[in-house]
């Protein structure tokens, strides 16, 4: 009972971190690995505003996902827009901005220090025999709440559907009228927000630390591939699959090996199924 | 000799998703055969080359070339073979010089077997040999152009270049992907007696074309392909008497003019 | 239309020594063959001097050391990326494979450095390559993923497992009998390799990598296994990453987790951006320019991995040919304004 219940947590937990990254990936072929580091701002700009501004929660974390939103479109029209299509350039030069964010950060305050943001409900509750607290339920019920809405912006507003056409075919795309770089440099807004508000979610429950930015990165990469580059269903899918995966090496083997488990999976995909649970066949025939 | 069967498919089907790329395709290939396969755009001309090269794994179904059966096998098993073809994108090096491109076919195992194209064991210097395979298939030795970059280098070149890099090998088979698109007439009427002359020397062709009039010039026999099912399959006129082949690929009689 | 619509472009002509120095006639003068010769003398000449004259200032040998240690990591990604088509942004793991190959052969077998790092070279290099064999047919984004992971996922493996002394690392590895000969040996091997992949990459084999590297369908379609030759080119980098690896382990006289580190990953990278991809001197240029700014930023902890993103980034984007193919254009040919 604890397993499931602290897989489903879990699992959640790491869609949450997934799908800002299959967002960008899906829209404009991007693999964003700035990811992780936009997820540590995030936490480390709200934890300024509450305790150096002395904002009430809701509004600090409001004006940080704002904040966040225009990084990551500046991120997108200053430096990544001039090497578009250039993969191998597009990796180093997106990582290298992560890295720059990340250690930066460390270098200027996220040091010695453990900052921590407030949960947003105290106390607990037993389900079944299982002590959980409010805020890991929360947790649930957000990121259902958050794969919800992105389904239905995606598929019922006129932004949401543009961004889906470009997801398929960019050319295509831009001969209909719609602006791909704009539509990127919005994809790269939305995806920093996605990663921001999982911060928001999931930071409450353990300390901001620098760590944590490439840890995210690597889940979500791991979920990404598992799941299929820029597929949401696979995302969702494999994040509970690896999710469950990891809670049960917890239990049986302990915690170190949570990250082998994200590697192992993320190796036996590529062999088996290179293009991931929900690839495209595009893709696939790519690497024949 | 004539008899011999160089390649045959059994009910080869391969879908795309939903999508029925190749419907139970069957087809044989005797050596010294120039095969055409024609069909509409988008009828599965590629995805059976693919098939045929181990590009693509087909769903079900037997690739058997020369009495073994191929089904399946990585491209390259295949190539060593003997059976390479040309990519319709054509895919050269386009950073090398037009005769280092051939450098990559003329290392490969089975040309350091066969000692590449009428290399006959001088195997020393690949430099030679890419040159002279060149020159064969009609780049001036002594001009610029075997030097020159594959990236500077117009079409006519490059899809010669691609048939260069089959010939490296010494292929039993060589599939031919659409190597008369794109071309000029001049360009196509000095590629027609390359054909015949690889026919006579016993190289067995499969052409997929568009361009009719040059195909039921060289292939002894035609094969048309329409939604990814075979719809007949005879020599050129018998092709083009066949019935089902107007209504089905060539739509009305306007474009038998045009041919 | 009289309105000022005047453009201009720059026109790049060869120089006229430099269209001498291509052929036969490369030999005819003097002149032409310090053309040719010239910038190499300069780097080996410059390598060879570069310990003599820091010699009052063993801190700054050392680092001289660590330059030639990453500028073997950068030519290896370098070789990897733009004769391979493979970006490994996983260096690390090449260097610590090699780094605790070595510790582990000199502490438990009690082999000499003379024995451990060409030992540690070829077998690490035989440990990577069989690693990240299931990665191989992979391509672009999916390879540079998945080595990246490699070198954390080891940092965790022996920390979970604790094993090789787990977090404490290997300790009392043997050093080597002096800094000149560390120095030495490194410059060396920095130099023969440079040189010999330089040559490599035009011989036929090399052809063949950068076939796979330009266009691998047309590769198997000529009836080579594509895998074989990734691997191999794998090995070439991986073992050059190793002997690093093991090179840094007599020289600290430790193995350890903190080999598995992001520095190892990324200053290469940053190097080979620097100075140039598609070189490889390039990236031995743009080592001697960053190790340096990076031994210079130590104090300031891990700011100095961002001051490299930073750089990297920059680079990337403005300045994408990098150093040495600047360098070279300018070397080579004229450049004038000519109005359209």
């Amino acid at each position: 009972m604890e397993i499931l219940i602290y897989g489903l947590i879990n699992s959640v937990s790491l869609a949450l971190m997934a799908l800002g990254f299959t967002l960008v990936y899906g829209v404009s072929r991007l693999p964003n690995f700035a990811h992780g580091s936009l997820y540590v701002t995030v936490g480390f700009i709200t934890w300024l505003l509450l305790n150096r501004l002395g904002l009430p929660y809701p509004v600090a974390m409001l004006i940080s996902l704002g904040l966040i939103a225009l990084v990551g479109a500046a991120t997108y029209n200053f430096i990544l827009v001039r090497i578009r299509g250039m993969a191998i350039s597009e990796i180093i030069a997106s990582y290298a901005i992560g890295l720059a964010i990340l250690e930066g950060l460390r270098w200027g305050g996220l040091k010695g220090t453990t900052l921590t943001l407030p949960v947003f409900a105290q106390g607990s509750v037993d389900i079944l025999g299982v002590t959980v607290d409010f805020h890991r339920l929360l947790v649930i019920l957000l990121g259902a709440l958050l794969v919800g809405g992105l389904w239905l912006f995606v598929n019922h507003t006129k932004l949401g559907l543009a961004l889906k056409g470009m997801a398929q075919d960019e050319r295509a795309a831009l001969t209909l009228g719609i602006d791909s770089d704009r539509m990127a440099v919005f994809s790269m807004a939305l995806g920093a927000v996605m990663a921001g508000l999982a911060a928001l979610v999931l930071l409450p429950l353990g300390n901001i630390v620098v760590e944590s930015g490439y840890h995210v990165l690597i889940m979500a990469v791991a979920v990404c591939i598992v799941g299929g580059l820029g597929s949401w269903t696979g995302a969702v899918l494999a994040a509970f699959i690896i999710g469950f995966a990891q809670i049960l090496t917890t239990a049986w083997m302990g915690p170190h090996f949570q990250v082998v488990v994200a590697l192992l999976a993320i190796i036996v995909t590529l062999i088996s199924r290179p293009s991931g649970l929900f690839g495209r066949q595009k893709e696939l025939e790519e690497r024949v | 000799m004539s008899a011999e069967t160089m390649l045959s498919l059994k009910g080869v089907t391969k879908r795309f998703g939903g999508v029925q790329a190749l419907t139970e395709v069957d087809m044989e290939v005797r050596r010294g055969d120039i095969l055409g396969i024609i069909g509409p755009n988008g009828c599965g001309k590629t995805t059976l080359v693919n098939c045929i090269t181990g590009f693509v794994r087909p769903d079900q179904g037997q690739v058997i070339f020369q009495g073994r059966d191929i089904t399946g096998w990585p491209p390259h098993k295949i190539a060593d073979l003997g059976l390479t073809r040309t990519f319709q994108v054509m895919r050269p090096y386009y950073s090398l010089a037009a005769y280092k491109n051939l450098i990559v076919p003329l290392f490969s195992p089975r040309a350091r077997r066969t000692g590449g194209w009428r290399g006959g064991g001088r195997m020393g210097d690949r430099n030679t040999v890419a040159v002279d395979i060149l020159e064969e298939i009609g780049f001036e030795r002594d001009s610029y152009v075997p030097y020159k970059t594959a990236s500077s280098l117009p079409t006519g070149y490059l899809k010669r270049l691609e048939l260069a890099r089959c010939l490296a090998l010494r292929p039993d088979l060589i599939i031919c992907d659409e190597v008369f698109s794109g071309l000029s007439m001049s360009e196509m009427a000095s590629m027609l007696p390359l054909m015949e002359k690889l026919r006579a020397e016993g190289v067995t062709l499969i052409m997929v074309e568009h361009r009719l009039r040059e195909l039921f010039s060289l292939a002894n026999r035609v094969m048309v392909l329409n939604f990814g099912a075979k719809v007949c399959e005879g020599n050129s006129e018998e092709v083009m008497a066949n019935e089902e082949v107007k209504r089905a690929y060539f739509g009305s009689e306007e474009v038998f003019e045009y041919v | 239309m009289e309105a000022v619509m005047q453009s201009r472009r720059k026109e790049r002509v060869d120089r006229g020594i430099k269209v001498r120095t291509d052929g036969v006639y490369a030999v005819s003068s003097w002149r032409e063959i310090t053309y040719l010769v010239a910038p190499r003398l300069l780097l080996i000449g410059g390598l060879v001097f570069l310990p003599l004259m820091f010699s009052a200032v063993p801190y700054w040998q050392k680092v001289l050391s660590i330059i030639c240690i990453y500028s073997l990591l950068a030519i290896s990604f370098d070789f990897l990326a733009h004769f391979v088509g493979l970006v490994s942004l996983g260096g690390a793991l090449y260097i610590g494979i090699g780094a605790y190959t070595a510790a582990l052969l000199n502490t438990h077998l009690g082999l000499p450095p003379i024995l451990t790092i060409p030992l540690a070279t070829i077998l690490g290099g035989g440990i990577c390559t069989l690693l990240l064999w299931p990665c191989l047919p992979l391509r672009g984004v999916y390879f540079a993923i998945v080595s990246l992971m490699f070198p954390l996922l080891a940092a965790r493996v022996i920390e979970a497992l604790d094993i090789f002394g787990g977090t404490d690392g290997i300790l009392g590895v043997a050093g080597l009998p002096n800094k000149w000969v560390e120095m030495y040996v490194l410059l060396g091997a920095v130099l023969i390799i440079l040189f010999g992949l330089r040559r490599l990459v035009n011989e036929d084999v090399g052809l063949v990598f950068r076939g796979v590297k330009d266009n691998d369908q047309a590769v198997k379609a000529s009836g080579i296994n594509i895998i074989t030759f990734k691997a191999l080119g794998v090995f070439i980098a991986s073992a050059m990453g190793c002997l690093g690896g093991a090179m840094l382990s007599h020289l600290y006289m430790w193995a350890g987790i903190s080999q598995f580190a992001l520095d190892f990953s990324i200053i290469p990278i940053a190097a080979t951006v620097v100075g140039g991809g598609g070189t490889l001197a390039g990236p031995v240029l743009g080592c001697l320019l960053l190790v340096p700014i990076s031994e210079l930023l130590r104090d300031f902890g891990t700011l100095r991995i961002a001051v490299y993103a930073v750089i990297l980034c920059a680079f990337i984007v403005f300045k994408s040919e990098g150093l040495m193919v600047y360098g070279s254009r300018k070397y080579q040919q004229f450049e004038r304004w000519v109005q359209i």
